[in-house]
């Protein structure tokens, strides 16, 4: 319990921060809230929308609180009649459509026309022009990605690590560079081929790309795509180590499963919940990483080393204080332009950082 | 039912038994028409409710879900229509080439490119009057999806290419070619984690249907499906294609344009297909992103299907498939059913249908023949 009342305080200080909280909220009336929960893809994908049903599960077992839940919702004017759905059939008072796409127009466009009920999307795309009962919440998960790096980089013999990733999206390419860079921290030889399947969840192509990435020497692998499961069960057949996204993957691959970047949504949902319980209406634009607990890593595997470990540990260590510089000067990128100058560094917090568009020195791959 | 429609009808046509006899024949026909997807419809859901009972739910439950979320209110029939809007065009573009015997299962491209053509002209326009910026991005989809499924008439009519085969690879094609541009070329340098192209601007966005809610893709895409329905019975051209799809040998003894037709009639379930597209661009979307493929090629295969690829039949078909998808969720969420559960419904119903269009003439109570041969009997 007292985790989460660091995490709720360091949520209402972040958001504070960022002078965006605070708008005087509507007292509800007492009775269960409704919270709604809009997947794009199926809850139980062991990626991205499993990470967001495991917190609404979280949340079932509150008092005074009802989840509804659907998923599969395209990112089409689909979604707009599922929120209206929950809305007006299940007296939802807060939803959290969970995927990049609903926001613009459809969670605009649904928050306008329903001015009571709160919306939370995931995603980190409000700004002030939009609804004020609209928001947004996302985490720098760039930073687990760079812990996944210092153990692949302990880990890898052939000095060869590989990404599967679905789009070269800042979001995507932040995380290839920090994965390789996390293992270059160990050993700057290493280097890391990418391959971009060009869909969020498209599984043929990325057991291809993960078959190929091990045909190509590399040993251990990780992932940005939506369902991780397809990239981990077929790096482990074939003998690599893997590093987990979104959740916690290793039942999938117990023995080749090194560590993951995970979600840690429960505290940020719950936070939202309380706030609308209140009568307060949740933060607009809330942003945080390990520190923040919106981010965690799995357990680590039997296959990672003491000196691994004590690495990973150590740094991220240094990620809970805030402000850890992982896109450091000077840095180059693949085509051999400079991107960040000597002396200059990226806190994670760095607008800079949304707009990515390049891959660091050492990432073979092509945006 | 059937039986007192059918004497109500000869009642109206007194002292002519050669005209009653053709009533008879003509209603066994039509009674036929319906009662053979219904019937498949009925299996279908009757497999379902073995599906869901081995579950543990009650099928009563799930179709009242489907009635309250797709049709009993306001609301429902708004969600429903909606996603009806889409269909219309899809089916169209599996209807028609389908009177021409060929199977077109690649709409979902022609959708995909239609949007696509359509975001793409509207930005250099920026400055020309709405109707003039929207109707050049209707031309512009039309045009896209024509020569895409066109194309695939095209090969079949001059290559011989399975048109089936065609369509869906090409459906691949088109989508991966869309995508490319969407996320290079042609993308919006501030749509960051969301690629798409740059918008066609809220001046150039069609409104709603005024009282219904639904944007404009409903209207035109029954207006499609009447004019779809003109042509095909009312035309010596539709006369034409039912011909060269019915029996190609008789066609080109008659001298029919055998290879014209199936590229004009695919030309124009592209077109079709794009007009979806260009809906979804200009009354929803706002650009072009990857979410065109949204998989309404795919469900109109299957409205097409259900509805015998008779143009008429299309909407009402459309409306009840749309009412199952708006239901989807509720279902979802009061049964605690996965998602796939309305796509195996879907999916059921399609597999009862193709089985159920091997039963056509197998049924000597539709016969025509018997009617006719009852009835002179009788006189």
């Amino acid at each position: 319990m007292t985790k989460t009342d660091l995490t709720r305080r360091h949520l209402l200080g972040g958001a504070a921060a960022l002078g965006l909280a605070g708008l005087p909220g509507r007292v509800r009336a007492a009775g269960p809230l409704t919270v709604g929960f809009v997947y794009v893809g199926p809850k139980d994908d062991y990626g991205y929308n499993q990470a967001h049903a495991v917190a609404a599960k979280a949340l079932k077992g509150l008092a005074g609180v009802e989840v509804v839940e659907e998923e599969r919702v395209p990112e089409t004017n689909a979604v707009e009649k599922t929120m209206e759905s929950m809305i007006n059939l299940d007296g939802a008072g807060l939803l959290f459509p969970t995927s990049f796409g609903y926001f613009n127009p459809f969670v605009i466009a649904a928050a306008k026309k329903y001015p009571k009920v709160q919306f939370r999307h995931c995603g980190g795309l409000w700004t002030e022009k939009d609804p004020k009962n609209a928001g947004s919440y996302f985490g720098y998960i760039a930073q687990g990605q760079y812990l996944n790096g210092i153990v692949a980089g302990h880990t890898t013999k052939s000095k060869k690590i590989g990404f599967v990733a679905a789009k070269p999206i800042p979001q995507v390419l932040n995380n290839v560079n920090a994965f390789l860079l996390g293992a270059q921290s160990v050993d700057p030889a290493i280097t890391c081929q990418v391959i971009f399947t060009g869909e969020w969840s498209l599984a043929v192509k990325e057991a291809e790309a993960t078959n190929a990435l091990i045909d190509g020497g590399a040993d251990v692998i990780t992932c940005h795509v939506d369902s991780p499961k397809v990239t981990v069960e077929t790096a482990a057949r074939r003998g690599a180590f893997v590093c987990g996204y979104h959740v916690d993957q290793s039942p999938l691959a117990p023995q080749k499963y090194l560590t993951g970047a995970e979600w840690d949504w429960l505290p940020i949902y719950k936070g939202f919940v309380a706030d609308v319980q209140a009568g307060r209406s949740p933060p607009n634009f809330l942003r945080g990483g390990l520190a923040d607990g919106f981010v965690k890593m799995s357990a680590y595997g039997p296959a990672v080393s003491d000196g691994a470990r004590r690495n990973a540990d150590a740094v991220k260590a240094e990620m809970m204080k805030g402000g850890y510089e992982i896109i450091k000067g000077p840095l180059k990128d693949n085509a051999g332009k400079e991107v960040i100058a000597a002396g200059k560094g990226l806190p994670e917090k760095a607008l800079e950082l949304e707009s990515t568009n390049y891959l660091v020195a050492g990432v073979r791959g092509a945006v | 039912m059937v039986a007192d429609t059918a004497a109500s009808r000869i009642a109206v046509v007194p002292r002519r038994p050669s005209a009653a006899v053709q009533v008879m024949a003509w209603l066994a026909r039509r009674t036929e028409a319906v009662a053979i997807p219904l019937g498949a419809v009925l299996v279908g859901l009757a497999l379902f409710s073995l599906f869901l009972l081995a579950l543990g739910k009650s099928p009563a439950a799930l179709v009242d879900l489907v009635w309250r979320g797709g049709f009993s209110s306001a609301f429902a029939l708004q969600n429903s229509l909606q996603r009806a809007a889409p269909l219309l065009f899809a089916a169209l573009c599996v209807a028609l080439p389908a009177r021409l015997g060929l199977v077109v299962i690649g709409g979902e491209g022609a959708i995909m490119l239609g949007g696509l053509a359509a975001a793409v002209v509207a930005p250099p326009l920026s400055a020309a009057p709405a109707p003039l910026v929207v109707g050049a991005m209707a031309l512009a989809a039309l045009l896209a999806g024509a020569v895409w499924i066109g194309a695939v008439g095209a090969l079949k009519a001059y290559r011989g290419v399975d048109a089936t085969i065609a369509s869906l690879l090409m459906s691949y094609i088109a989508i991966a070619i869309a995508n490319h541009l969407i996320e290079g070329p042609l993308r919006d340098p501030t749509s960051l984690n969301k690629p798409s192209t740059l918008p066609v601007g809220d001046a150039n966005m069609l409104g709603p249907m005024p009282g219904l809610g639904v944007h404009w893709g409903l209207g035109a895409g029954v207006l499609a499906c009447c004019l779809a329905w003109l042509l095909m019975e009312r035309t010596t051209l539709g006369f034409s294609a039912r011909i060269a799809g019915g029996n190609v040998r008789a066609a080109q003894i008659q001298g029919l344009p055998v290879r014209r037709l199936i590229v004009g009639f695919t030309a124009l379930g592209g077109a079709c297909a794009a007009l979806a597209g260009f809906f979804e661009v200009a009354a929803v979307q706002g650009n072009a992103n990857a979410t065109l493929a949204a998989g309404y090629g795919f469900t109109g295969i299957l409205v097409a299907f259900l509805a015998r690829h008779n143009p008429l039949a299309i909407p009402p078909v459309a409306l009840a498939l749309g009412g199952l998808e708006a239901s989807s969720g509720l279902i979802q969420r009061r049964m605690q059913l996965p998602d796939a559960t309305i796509l195996v419904l879907e999916g059921l119903l399609f597999l009862c249908l193709l089985v159920g269009e091997t039963a056509y003439g197998r049924f000597k109570i539709f016969s025509p023949h018997l009617w006719a041969s009852k009835k002179e009997a009788a006189a």
